[in-house]
């Protein structure tokens, strides 16, 4: 869909993510690598396959001559710029360019020269206060998401500046603020503080903010080959879910306990106290140890019921439901095996565009730019 | 409230559904400036305005949802009963005039209710239409009922979350809806791009699973790649010299983290000669990380969700607008994760009442004269 549309990518892994979604939409995007850059890792190549690479040495002068053609050629350019440097001083060689600056706390106010990795935005956008045993120490998730997080913003960024660019003739200044950006991940928790004046706070494998009494409600149960997540709903599919899996338990002849006597009709999360949910989850735990994770992924979805187990990359890539949707990628990687990439994010009008393998060489790609 | 031209003016674009995946997409483009139709019905409202706390004096109801309002603002609001036949011919006839439609139904329940692309596009081939669920439109598993709270776990994040030894966790919410809202939001400015090009339409067949996917692509990769599943850790970090979120004063914590022995003799040099526990326990973290950055330390105090409505930086930043809700009252929207330097994003109007803007979507943008809404209203489609 973006055919024609010319984006020049010089990121750091802050902004990585922004260039390959254009990418899969049809955009062709050219990254920007030093000459020596290794290029080599699982990050860096997940994150730019489908780009083209150059490299440059933006230091030479042969290195900012090829740049400037290249940035004068563009319609939006992504970086991640360092302090002191002034992205939007290449709007006076390309008005029309889009200039999105990826930080991590945006360019302007008193935290813009701020030193910050992933685990101190995911800290900043008050994520990890979110995360991790209420007694316990604030956790960020393991594998990092404050990049993508800013780079899937900078791409929502660069093309509405490109809408606006249709009718204005101009190109203008997008301002990433990685903390921004993690703040959109945090769902409703803000609105606690705003509206009711509640801190909400780290719950562990529970979750708060379901109920007015303060009730919380286990999220993650033990099951026979991991964790399942599982959480009593309210509304038509909270009903719908824990009637079938009354019915499951009651089909393996399971002691139902306090769940036989309970009308999922006029039973309501919203208002339940904590001594109900515990003597309901109780029951529950003893069940689910029984289960394996596909088990429960199989039967949760022939019952239509919410849950999931909790999956690690292996069982991901063992989905089928993955599989039968082509959503892996086969590439050459960089030692001439074949290596498997997530494929495009969306499929438009019935069809998952291919990606194509980032471009190692130098040298043939330079003489195109 | 408007300052001036926006981005995305005049674009048109209708929402059926609830809770974040679809509305959230909706509130991005509107607030740089998109006219967006959030369509409810009364029978049926908007799932985050009955089942979702915060509420207004903490009283559950239709229109003190600050859940609701969060992903809301600068929406116009409309009701239809799409089983009512006036209902739902008049939802046809609102699509008709949009550039987009946003939706986040199971698979299929679109078409069911007489909504489905096809129909939707007979009168309107340019069309933009997104869909977005938990497994996408097609595959064994597509008509999976589900919320992102729980598909953040199928997802692979809830893994890899918490202490290697202890169980895995949620990022509070339904993380990997906003993943899926913001990749869907790039979709659909992409393909209304194509539109304004070629005058074609497009169906974006979104899947929130595989959006999340694309957060995890590294470790993805690693695992087919080298066969390596990424686990939880804790806040380790193997690249880093140090890296943790360590208690100060008061309650609080900070993060701090080293990339090289520089760095971490730099940190060393400053709480000299103080062990690092002992010198942070003795700061407010907002303190230490100001001190820690200004020897070149990688550190941020942990916010809490109240830390976001004091810290200085997103009050430069404009990230929290205070607008006047009718039931709730004056209280804080979320701006965007970005600034534009020529056309700035704001929040038009505070979160929409259940059906506010009937009148005015159906009589001034549709142009029913005043007998046919009356006419619409008693045969019940605006329930």
């Amino acid at each position: 869909m973006l055919q024609g549309c010319t984006v020049l990518d010089a990121t750091e892994r802050l902004g990585w993510l922004a260039g390959r979604l254009l990418a899969d939409l049809g955009a062709e995007v050219t990254k920007l690598e030093a000459p020596d850059a290794d290029l080599g890792g699982a990050e860096w190549r997940a994150l730019n396959v489908n780009k083209r690479v150059v490299r440059l040495d933006p230091a030479s002068a042969d290195g900012r001559e090829r740049f400037e053609r290249l940035a004068r050629g563009a319609d939006i350019f992504f970086c991640t710029p360092q302090p002191g440097d002034s992205p939007a001083r290449l709007l006076e060689l390309n008005p029309r360019l889009v200039v999105v600056a990826i930080t991590p706390f945006g360019l302007t106010g008193p935290k813009a020269d701020w030193l910050a990795s992933d685990l101190e935005i995911m800290a900043a956008g008050g994520a990890m206060s979110l995360a991790g045993e209420p007694d316990g120490m604030p956790v960020r998730v393991s594998a990092p998401q404050a990049y993508a997080w800013a780079g899937a913003q900078a791409a929502v960024g660069a093309l509405v500046a490109i809408h606006h660019r249709a009718a204005s003739g101009r190109g203008q200044l997008v301002d990433v603020s990685a903390q921004s950006a993690v703040i959109v991940a945090l769902a409703h928790a803000p609105a606690f503080v705003d509206v009711a004046g509640i801190t909400p706070t780290r719950a562990g494998a529970y979750m708060t903010g379901r109920s007015v009494t303060g009730a919380k409600f286990r999220v993650f149960w033990r099951c026979r080959d991991g964790y399942l997540n599982f959480i009593l709903y309210g509304g038509g599919a909270g009903r719908r879910t824990n009637e079938q899996l009354v019915d499951w338990m009651r089909s393996r002849a399971f002691d139902l306990g306090p769940l036989a006597g309970i009308d999922w009709g006029r039973w309501d999360p919203t208002i339940v106290t904590q001594d109900r949910v515990d003597a309901i989850e109780l029951a529950l735990e003893r069940f689910f140890a029984t289960v394996t994770k596909r088990e429960f992924l199989e039967e949760a979805h022939r019952r239509e019921m919410l849950g999931y187990p909790v999956s690690t990359v292996a069982d991901i890539a063992s989905d089928p439901h993955l599989e039968a949707r082509g959503f892996w990628q086969d590439l050459p990687g960089p030692d001439g095996r074949a290596e498997r990439h997530c494929g495009a994010f969306v499929v438009v009008d019935g069809v998952r565009s291919p990606l194509v393998a980032a471009e190692a060489e130098a040298a043939p790609i330079a003489g195109r730019a | 409230m408007k300052t001036g031209p926006q981005a995305l003016e005049g674009l048109r674009i209708a929402e059926f559904g609830g809770y974040a995946a679809g509305p959230h997409v909706g509130k991005m483009l509107a607030n740089f400036g998109a006219t967006v139709i959030h369509v409810e019905s009364r029978a049926r409202p908007d799932g985050f305005r009955l089942q979702y706390p915060p509420y207004k004096d903490g009283k559950p109801g239709l229109e003190g949802s600050g859940c609701f309002a969060l992903f809301n603002d600068s929406k116009l609001d409309v009701t239809l009963d799409l089983k009512n036949p006036g209902g739902l011919e008049l939802a046809r006839r609102l699509v008709a005039t949009c550039d987009a439609v946003v939706e986040n139904m199971r698979p299929g329940v679109m078409a069911r209710v007489g909504l489905g692309y096809d129909t939707l596009k007979a009168p309107n081939p340019g069309l933009v239409m997104l869909s977005t669920c938990n497994m996408g439109q097609t595959g064994p598993r597509a008509d999976t009922p589900g919320f992102g709270s729980q598909l953040t776990a199928l997802a692979g994040m809830c893994h890899l979350t918490g202490e290697p030894d202890g169980p895995p966790m949620l990022l509070y919410g339904p993380y990997i809806d906003f993943i899926a809202s913001t990749l869907g939001a790039v979709a659909l400015l992409a393909a209304l791009e194509r539109r304004r090009a070629t005058g074609k339409g497009a169906y974006l067949d979104v899947s929130q699973y595989e959006c999340g996917l694309m957060f995890l692509a590294g470790p993805l990769l690693d695992f087919h790649a080298n066969g390596r599943v990424a686990q939880r850790s804790g806040n380790d970090d193997p690249e880093a010299v140090l890296h943790g979120a360590y208690p100060c004063a008061n309650g609080t914590w900070i993060a701090v983290s080293c990339w090289s022995q520089e760095e971490f003799r730099r940190l060393g040099d400053a709480i000299a000669p103080r062990p690092l526990a002992e010198w942070l326990a003795a700061r407010d973290a907002s303190a230490a990380a100001q001190a820690l950055q200004a020897v070149g330390v990688h550190a941020h105090a942990v916010n809490t969700m109240a830390d976001l409505f004091s810290d200085p930086q997103l009050a430069v930043r404009e990230q929290w607008r205070r607008r006047t809700h009718p039931v709730i009252g004056e209280h804080a929207y979320c701006a965007p994760a970005f600034t534009l330097s020529e056309t700035p994003a704001e929040i038009t109007r505070a979160a929409p009442l259940l059906g506010a803007d009937n009148r005015s979507v159906f009589r001034d943008l549709l142009g029913l004269t005043a007998g046919e809404y009356a006419a619409y209203e008693a045969a019940g489609a605006f329930e």
